[in-house]
């Protein structure tokens, strides 16, 4: 197999995916939608306080970000599980990690990129400086797609089991802890004023990481899962 | 209809499968040559699936190997995956999208062959259906799909599990002429089903689980 | 004739026959050497110049926090090993860690609560440390759940394995970010644990309970292997013959 065909297939499922996504139109509204819900319930838990929420906006937009992120990763590999598709992935002449990275590359691409966008709007509603969005807007730019490849880990692993979500969480929470850390104290400093390269080159640093060993990883998950 | 190259031989050694305890074969062996075919026949639950699926590699063997051309198939990685299709239980198709955008997707992923989108379509009888979402055929249609996955890619040995399923007599004969066709190029079929399989120019070896 | 030898290892019923006669040699030192520490380390030992007598939970705290990690790299090797040369005995000695390791984990928690509730006057600080063994914790969860959800011991094995690796890649970034985390954060009291200036009569006792602690790892995990293998072995003959004679 040549690497033509391999960028050939590689386009091909990230483009039958977005069209997949686009006929379902509709439900690429609930990440968002969720995101947007549970920022917008800090006010209304602990008060209004212009200070406090601003304290604690980087924190409480990343967690939302992290549940929307975990609630939506279970449907990257579901559907194709159901109908038979997931193992055709493992019957293919082309390295499985390419194929999930593809695969991913979509989900990011329908899922995280929404919430990346709309992060700018969840800053002012609860008071971030500009400088601080911005900086929101950069951490979650590198931050959702690791987001979406360590989750695809944890889905490989449960995507046979019946109350697969149920565990998913707990696999896969722990390992977002590293990114959350270091994306919100990004924004947190940049709302100080300070600079930010150091927080950005680590999360930049956990995005190379995870994508040159979740792809082998979720491979080698699926292989187990599906046999 | 272009003779098939492949001189490699499946083989399986002492093969066992264990599952939920049970021991459903063991010591099974066999050999399939280019241009013949291997039918599975056994009770339900004796482990016809799950020895397509060791064939396939999707499932490792509790003992024994399989074999390509000689050489053990997790050796091979995709050496041996470009020369197989299968189709199992589950279609493999998405309903979401159009017969065309399936096979399309199914040859991006395996080794492309000649024949066109539109003409390995016909040849499962779905000739007009191209555009028509897959969601929108009948189950007996939907197979068709799923069996044309065969006819788009470049693959001599064909591991099929209960490829009649849904089918009508109608369908059940297009699908055997195929079958006899790709073993009279030269390729090889493993496959189980409840019905009979008549391939009229094919030698048949028939393994019973069962038993 | 070292292939011969680790064949045989590798073999279930040797390794059922080899633990039994191992156990009792590995538990009875680990008794000692937990009595010796504990005397050393609760009654010799000299008070703490800062904190006084309460800083003795350390010898108990340390060792675990040391066993909470060491445990989870053992893990995580084991299923490697059993990932990739299929050996049935490296999956079981993975499986048969992850509780013992949880609970050292566990234990390293409290211990760490109870060390800091007299300097901090709460049960619970977000001490770095602490933290980064209640996220480990997690991971330990994670892994029994996982094993638990997967009804084929096999592939239930090969699943933890991945997910073993993961995690101890994953493990010193937490700990690293945890770090971190911390200094930004820091509140108005010092939260570091100041381990005091260690002080031979200390170092002892410290080094007796991770001994000690070790041995106890080493004899449970070969008792909870020895009833995993026979578990996953129970149609065998030799399984068969076992359970006619008791």
């Amino acid at each position: 197999m040549n690497s033509d065909s391999l960028t050939r297939a590689f386009l091909i499922l990230i483009r039958r995916d977005l069209m997949l996504a686009v006929r379902h139109r509709a439900e690429m509204a609930n990440p968002i939608l969720f995101f947007v819900l549970v920022t917008s319930l800090f006010p209304l838990g602990i008060g209004a306080n212009p200070a406090l929420l601003q304290a604690v906006a980087p924190g409480v937009i990343w967690v939302a970000a992290l549940l929307a992120a975990l609630l939506s990763i279970e449907n990257v590999f579901r559907s194709d599980f159901e109908d038979g598709s997931l193992e055709q992935y493992l019957l293919s002449s082309h390295p499985v990690s390419v194929l999930v990275l593809a695969k991913i590359t979509a989900h990011w691409l329908i899922t995280g990129l929404p919430l990346l966008l709309i992060s700018p709007l969840l800053g002012i509603l609860l008071g971030l400086p500009v400088d601080a969005i911005k900086v929101l807007f950069i951490t979650l730019l590198l931050g959702t797609p690791v987001l979406s490849l360590i989750g695809a880990v944890g889905v490989a692993l449960t995507v046979g089991l019946r109350k697969g979500g149920m565990i998913l969480s707990l696999l896969v929470l722990p390992l977002y802890i590293p990114v959350l850390i270091f994306a919100s104290s990004a924004v947190d400093t940049a709302a100080a004023g300070l600079p930010v390269t150091a927080h950005l080159s680590l999360i930049a640093a956990l995005l190379l990481l995870a994508l040159s060993l979740s792809p082998f990883a979720t491979a080698a998950a699926l292989r187990v899962s599906l046999s | 209809m272009t003779q098939i190259k492949n001189t490699a031989a499946l083989a399986a050694h002492a093969l066992e499968c264990i599952r939920d305890d049970r021991m459903l074969f063991s010591h099974l062996e066999f050999r399939l040559e280019p241009g013949s075919a291997l039918v599975l026949e056994g009770r339900n639950g004796s482990g016809k699936t799950s020895l397509l699926r060791i064939l396939c590699g999707i499932r490792l063997p509790d003992g024994g190997s399989v074999t390509w051309g000689d050489t053990a198939i997790d050796k091979l990685g995709p050496d041996y995956l470009m020369h197989m299709a299968y189709v199992g239980h589950r279609d493999g198709v998405k309903l979401d999208l159009t017969p065309l955008e399936n096979l399309a997707m199914a040859r991006a992923l395996g080794m492309p062959n000649e024949i066109t989108l539109e003409d390995a379509l016909e040849k499962v009888d779905l000739a007009g259906f191209e555009d028509v979402l897959t969601r929108n055929l009948s189950a007996g249609q939907q197979r068709r799909l799923a069996l044309a996955r065969l006819l788009v890619t470049d693959t001599s040995l064909w591991i099929l599990d209960e490829p009649f399923t849904s089918l009508d007599v109608h369908g059940i004969s297009v699908i055997e002429e195929l079958l006899d066709a790709h073993t009279t190029a030269g390729g090889m079929i493993a496959v189980t089903s409840h019905h009979a399989v008549n391939l009229q120019n094919t030698t048949v070896q028939r393994i019973n689980l069962s038993t | 004739m070292f292939n011969n030898f680790f064949h045989r290892m590798a073999s279930p019923k040797h390794f059922y026959g080899l633990a039994g006669i191992l156990i009792p040699w590995l538990a009875v030192p680990c008794l000692l050497l937990t009595v010796a520490g504990l005397y050393y380390g609760l009654v010799k030992a000299p008070p703490d110049y800062q904190q006084g007598d309460s800083y003795r939970i350390m010898f108990i705290h340390v060792p675990a926090a040391w066993m909470s990690l060491f445990i989870y790299i053992v893990m995580a090797g084991a299923g490697a090993i059993g990932l990739i040369w299929r050996i049935k005995l490296a999956e079981v000695v993975a499986i048969s860690s992850a509780p013992i390791g949880a609970s050292f984990t566990f234990l390293a928690l409290v211990t760490g609560s109870i060390w800091g509730k007299p300097m901090w006057g709460t049960w619970w600080v977000w001490d770095a440390r602490l933290t980064s063994e209640l996220i480990l914790l997690f991971l330990y969860l994670g892994v029994i759940a996982l094993n638990n959800a997967i009804d084929d011991k096999r592939t239930a094995a090969r699943a933890v394995a991945i997910l073993a690796l993961v995690g101890v890649i994953n493990i010193p970034i937490i700990h690293y970010s945890v770090e971190w985390w911390n200094t930004l954060h820091q509140g108005p009291t010092v939260t570091k644990f100041d381990k005091p200036s260690i002080h031979l009569s200390m170092l002892i006792p410290l080094l007796l309970m991770a001994v000690a602690f070790k041995l106890y790892y080493a004899f449970v995990v070969l008792m909870r292997a020895r009833c995993e293998v026979l578990e996953r072995e129970r149609n065998s003959g030799w399984v068969k013959e076992l359970a006619e004679k008791t």
